[in-house]
């Protein structure tokens, strides 16, 4: 194995590293972390993940990256921040997941024109987020593809928006936006291409495909359609202000990103939650784990041609909001979580309501379940399609439940783990195969899970308070969130000054999972897609920030 | 097939009546809805476009469907094309790098057509609001009849917000 990347592919995300072994398949190392960091300048992180902040020179960078590689390390954000009025540059940030916990490392580089190893070879979901960062704060990596991700023709090439001397309020008339696809030749080859604006309730984004017959030799993926400037609304806001904006990064995982934000203002603020709080955040976690879980297999089963499945998990779906808006004032739970706490208690006898839906879900996934096992056509559908093997998800670091069902044993709540969790031992399941059918698998053992978590949490709910009282501090401070939402990982890097957010990373599993979809898709059929696409349901949203 | 069979037995029928237009919501004139209504005829179909959302109001506009709501049980119907649709639903805020595509959906859909905006950022730009890479509010690209506030608008209230668009104002007085 070396670093070079495969001469064959000639761009874009394809362009993976050598054979990376995810966490799970590494032997535990004996030298401590500690050990590793103790060349650099490192502290560690107050908060409820473990995490600590290293700050690396340009020149050491791919030397501390690849000794964390050998330990198993997988990327698992990428960003950047200006510095300049601390008399700095750009800063890289970097947050690399290990098995004790987070490792933010950051590399500060010139104000201009500032170059960074290529960490692809390394870490092959670093590619996007590096031609990412690029688009928005202009420092980029020395790689050959320089395609701007999230520009678009929203602003020119020699601007930065996420520059401090860039006003958000900024704005340039629309160009064209000029994009360089890969082009494959050959007999019979031609293109399809998708969207943005696709033919379903979906997110835009566009896909090209390059096909022979029906069959899929390439797809290509443009995405930033969604770019909000998430980032730079983070930049100076108050807590407050940024909870709610975490809240929206991707609506689908809301719960998931305000716990990932209020835990990383909790960490920099240094304060505790208290223990109904963490309860109570969990159990939102896991009830919009399972209405997510239950809304993506209802349309598995109609992709697959069965609509009587849309309309059953739909049914349940809608019953799993009603019991929220009833429950938690909100049918998505959102802005519940707050940094400190929670804004609101349970209201009052919703127990022993969510307790019968627990009973109630049991038995009627179980029996929806049978009914999808039992389907020859749906199964013909589910398996095989899509296959993402073991090893290529390792190599592109897919995570969350697209990962589990190709053998990633990556799960938050389960390494670091963080309050709850711990008590609870979450059970991680767990498949090779891949496929669609796989995907299927872990939505369906994971809303049993979530039933098993919930009963278990409204059993021993804790009384107390809801809150902490909390308000940014006046010294440079940092935090990290880390919360493994019903998607996957959603991580949120904070950094308080003055009172305020100084700056703000919310990061979606998309990031890792999307370019996985464009190897998932080939040697299968056009018609497979939308099945394929779903069974990963990945954020556009999120990923396009 | 009997199992199958057995639970929608079993489940029966779970859909309710349907809600009343909201005249709250109303934000333009009632000429154009006059003509709108005769030129539909009672059939009204969809298109969604997301232009930029967090995707809560896509989790809404999917509940529509479900048994609860049953959304064609009213003669309102998603297409897959801007081409076949009589109203867009627009959910927002209008990304800078989604504003050509918004333009292009809405010349793309036959006169006479409606616009719904949706959610909080497609009626005024919500947390996004207006900046280097948002436009901000759907009103902002494209003319719209009718906003439907909510973050994100529950189902009941995008039906009302549809039903709204497409029922005749009460004539001024």
């Amino acid at each position: 194995m070396t670093n070079t990347p495969d001469p064959r592919s000639t761009t874009g995300d394809a362009q993976a590293g050598p054979l990376f072994a995810g966490l799970a398949d590494k032997p535990t190392e004996a030298v401590p972390l500690e050990r590793v960091l103790a060349s650099y300048p490192w502290r560690a992180l107050s908060g409820a993940v473990p995490a600590w902040r290293v700050t690396v020179q340009r020149d050491s960078l791919m030397k501390l990256a690849d000794t964390l590689a050998q330990r198993g390390a997988r990327l698992a954000a990428l960003w950047g921040s200006d510095e300049r009025d601390r008399a700095g540059g750009s800063t890289l940030h970097l947050a690399l997941a290990v098995r004790e916990g987070l490792v933010w490392i950051e590399c500060p580089l010139a104000a201009d024109d500032a170059v960074y190893p290529d960490l692809s070879p390394l870490f092959a979901p670093a590619h996007r987020m590096q031609r990412g960062l690029y688009a928005l704060l202009g420092i980029r990596a020395d790689a050959n593809d320089q395609r701007r991700w999230l520009r678009h023709g929203a602003w020119p090439a020699d601007a930065f928006p996420l520059r401090r001397d860039v006003s958000i309020d900024r704005t340039w008339p629309q160009t064209s936006d000029q994009y360089a696809f890969v082009q494959v030749a050959g007999d019979g080859v031609h293109e399809i291409p998708v969207g943005p604006v696709h033919a379903g309730t979906i997110e835009p984004g566009h896909f090209r495909f390059s096909i022979v017959g029906e069959k899929v030799l390439r797809l290509e993926q443009r995405l930033g359609y969604k770019h909000k400037g998430i980032d730079k609304r983070f930049v100076g806001t108050t807590l407050e202000d940024g909870a709610r904006l975490a809240a929206r990064v991707s609506g689908d995982s809301s719960c998931a990103f305000s716990w990932a934000y209020a835990m990383a203002a909790e960490g920099a603020c240094g304060i505790e939650v208290p223990i109904r709080a963490t309860a109570l955040r969990a159990l939102v976690l896991e009830r919009e784990r399972i209405a997510n879980h239950l809304g993506d297999l209802g349309y598995l089963g109609n992709d697959g041609g069965l609509t009587f499945g849309l309309m059953q998990f739909m049914r349940l779906k809608e019953d799993v909001l009603r019991l929220n808006q009833r429950a938690f004032g909100h049918r998505y739970a959102m802005d519940l979580i707050i940094p400190g706490g929670v804004a609101r208690d349970l209201v009052r006898d919703s127990v022993a309501p969510l307790l019968a839906q627990c009973d109630e879900l049991q038995h009627e996934v179980s029996r929806l379940r049978d009914i999808y096992d039992d389907h020859a056509g749906l199964q013909d559908r589910f398996q095989t399609c899509g296959r993402l093997e073991p090893p290529l998800a390792a190599r592109l670091g897919v995570i969350g439940l697209a990962g589990r069902a190709s053998a990633q044993r990556h799960d938050a709540r389960v390494t670091p783990g963080f309050a709850p969790y711990p008590q609870l031992a979450p059970n991680i399941v767990l498949l090779d195969a891949g496929d669609v059918a796989a995907r299927v698998v872990v939505r369906f053992e994971e809303i049993f899970e979530s039933l098993r978590l919930i009963r278990a949490l409204l059993d021993t709910l804790p009384p107390g308070a809801l809150s902490t009282q909390i308000a940014a501090t006046q010294a440079r401070s940092c935090g990290m969130g880390w919360v493994e939402g019903w998607r996957g990982e959603s991580i949120v890097a904070l950094e308080c000054e003055g009172g305020h957010v100084r700056h703000a990373h919310a990061h979606d599993p998309s990031w890792q999972n999307w370019p996985a979809l464009e190897h998932a898709i080939l040697g299968n059929i056009v018609p497979d897609f939308p099945l394929i696409n779903k069974s990963f349901n990945l954020s556009y949203s999120g990923a396009d920030l | 097939m009997y199992q199958l069979l057995r639970q929608i037995a079993r489940v029966g029928i779970k859909s309710e009546p349907p809600p009343q237009g909201d005249e709250t919501l109303r934000v333009v004139g009632a000429q154009l809805q006059e003509a709108v209504l005769r030129r539909f005829a009672g059939a009204l179909t969809i298109r969604h476009v997301d232009a930029g959302s967090c995707n809560g109001c896509e989790l809404e506009i999917h509940m529509l469907n479900n048994p609860y709501y049953n959304m064609e049980q009213l003669g309102i119907k998603f297409v897959a094309s801007p081409r076949h649709a009589d109203l867009l639903l627009v959910t927002g805020p209008v990304s800078r790098n989604m504003e050509v595509a918004l333009r292009r959906t809405y010349d793309a859909t036959p006169d006479p057509k409606l616009v719904v905006a949706v959610g909080e950022c497609g009626c005024n730009g919500g947390v996004f609001g207006e900046s280097y890479a948002s436009c901000g509010k759907v009103a902002n690209v494209i003319p719209v009849d009718v906003a439907v506030p909510g973050c994100p608008p529950t189902p009941v209230q995008l039906l009302r917000g549809i039903l709204t668009a497409i029922t005749p104002a009460p004539a001024p007085r």
